[in-house]
């Protein structure tokens, strides 16, 4: 499973990316978590509101940072 | 590329189209909750002074005319004012941004006109949920829904220069009319150096993958919100933004406090004062690199105001500071090309210096 935390690197894209790390060691799934800091790789996502979640290639939230128990339900 | 699928959090499916909290809050609860904050808010707010006073001359027994109490006095006074405006105000403005989203201010723009929609994306900007980081993927989304780049650049404007912080600690520390000033001539000006970055006809100095972008189509996800998630969402912005910019308001009201205590009453009238023309295009000139927000930078306004320094210059210099920063311009030189950069500059600044002007002609 790949997961791309898409966002400059501001506070809220901090604590998204420590909400996935979170919840990916809570449900103890196999997950890369991959860091997508270029505004050109976002924009090609089709997210165009950081913070967001992309979950093997499917935009799971898009512009604000998603509860724990919102990312274990996507990791399921 | 194939075209991806909105799903998850609010999507499309009913099936994760779940509200934020529970239903079903009990509206008595609330509203007596409510009522009883607000009791509270305003016994406190309306005995301030009383208690300023108290506190200075009779608990802490400084001397009644004395530059120190002047300075003690002001600070407890001003710092707990401030601090409870801020939380009323960004409770009530976090409630209102959960009817608008940056999704919404898209899809509204996109089909508006020049002139029009410079208006409506200068007022979109205030409402609108916006942070500076978040600039660079907005004004993409922007460009890819065909937004013109004029409006886009007022939205991009007014979303940082006129927020409710601004407006909040102006009323309060200087009153109302020095805060509505703001207020108009902040939407004013990006509407104007919209237009005019629009009339200029610059789209071809944003970066070429810009220019050639064909993302697919925006991922929104819609979510519907119920009264208990909009009350939720005003709470999470008073823990956000107030713990956020309670040390620059602290700070700022202390160095207020010293400038206030010691600094002779005319000392800024010979550099911001009415007469000295140079200090309009000079306070904005030494605006542009500094980079403050508006919580901290007001409390040193009022006390410049305070130390005889023009206000037309004083708002001048307060706009530059907020609109006109270096961060902002090296994030946007990732989508602009510097000629457009200089431009956006240029035109803003002017109009800055424009509206300083006119103040100290007028008032």
């Amino acid at each position: 499973m790949e997961i791309k935390v898409c966002g400059p690197g501001c506070a809220s894209c901090e604590k998204t990316q420590k909400m996935v790390e979170a919840a990916v060691a809570a449900k103890g799934v196999g997950a890369a978590i991959v860091k997508v800091k270029d505004f050109q790789e976002i924009a090609q996502l089709g997210v165009f509101s950081t913070p967001a979640v992309v979950i093997d290639g499917v935009v799971k939230c898009v512009g604000r940072v998603p509860k724990q128990s919102e990312v274990e339900a996507w990791l399921s | 590329m194939k075209p991806i699928q909105p799903s998850g959090c609010g999507g499309t499916q009913p099936a994760t189209d779940q509200p934020l909290m529970n239903n079903g809050a009990p509206w008595t609860k609330i509203l007596i909750l409510g009522a009883l904050s607000l009791g509270l808010w305003f016994a406190v707010y309306t005995n301030l002074q009383t208690f300023a006073t108290f506190l200075t001359y009779s608990l802490l027994g400084i001397e009644q005319p004395s530059r120190l109490g002047d300075a003690v006095q002001f600070f407890v006074y001003d710092a707990p004012k401030v601090m409870l405006l801020l939380i009323l105000i960004v409770f009530v403005v976090g409630v209102i941004r959960s009817f608008f989203t940056q999704e919404r201010t898209r899809k509204y723009l996109a089909g508006k006109r020049e002139t029009a929609g410079n208006v409506m994306a200068a007022l979109l900007g205030v409402f609108t949920p916006f942070c500076s980081c978040s600039a660079v993927p907005l004004f993409l989304g922007f460009v890819q829904a065909g937004v013109p780049l004029g409006v886009t650049f007022s939205f991009l404007i007014a979303a940082p220069m006129v927020n409710e912080i601004a407006v909040v600690l102006l009323y309060g520390l200087l009153g109302w009319k020095v805060a509505a000033l703001y207020l108009g001539t902040g939407l004013l000006i990006a509407m104007v150096a919209g237009w005019v970055i629009g009339r200029l006809k610059l789209e071809t100095w944003m970066e070429d993958w810009v220019q050639e972008m064909r993302a697919g189509e925006a991922i929104v996800f819609e979510r519907q919100l119920t009264w208990a998630d909009r009350l939720h969402l005003g709470r999470e912005a008073v823990r956000d933004i107030v713990g956020k910019v309670w040390v620059y308001v602290v700070a700022g009201i202390a160095v207020g406090a010293l400038i206030h205590g010691y600094v002779p009453d005319d000392f800024m009238v010979g550099i911001m004062g009415k007469d000295a023309w140079w200090s309009v295009p000079a306070a904005v000139a030494v605006g542009i690199p500094m980079y403050s927000n508006a919580a901290g930078i007001v409390p040193v306004v009022e006390a410049l105001l305070g130390k005889g320094a023009a206000l037309g210059t004083v708002l001048a210099f307060m706009m530059s500071v907020i609109a006109l920063s270096l961060p902002e311009m090296i994030i946007l030189r990732k989508v602009l090309k510097p000629k457009l950069i200089a431009v956006f500059v240029l035109v803003v600044g002017s109009g800055i210096v424009g509206i300083g002007y006119l103040f100290n002609l007028i008032i």
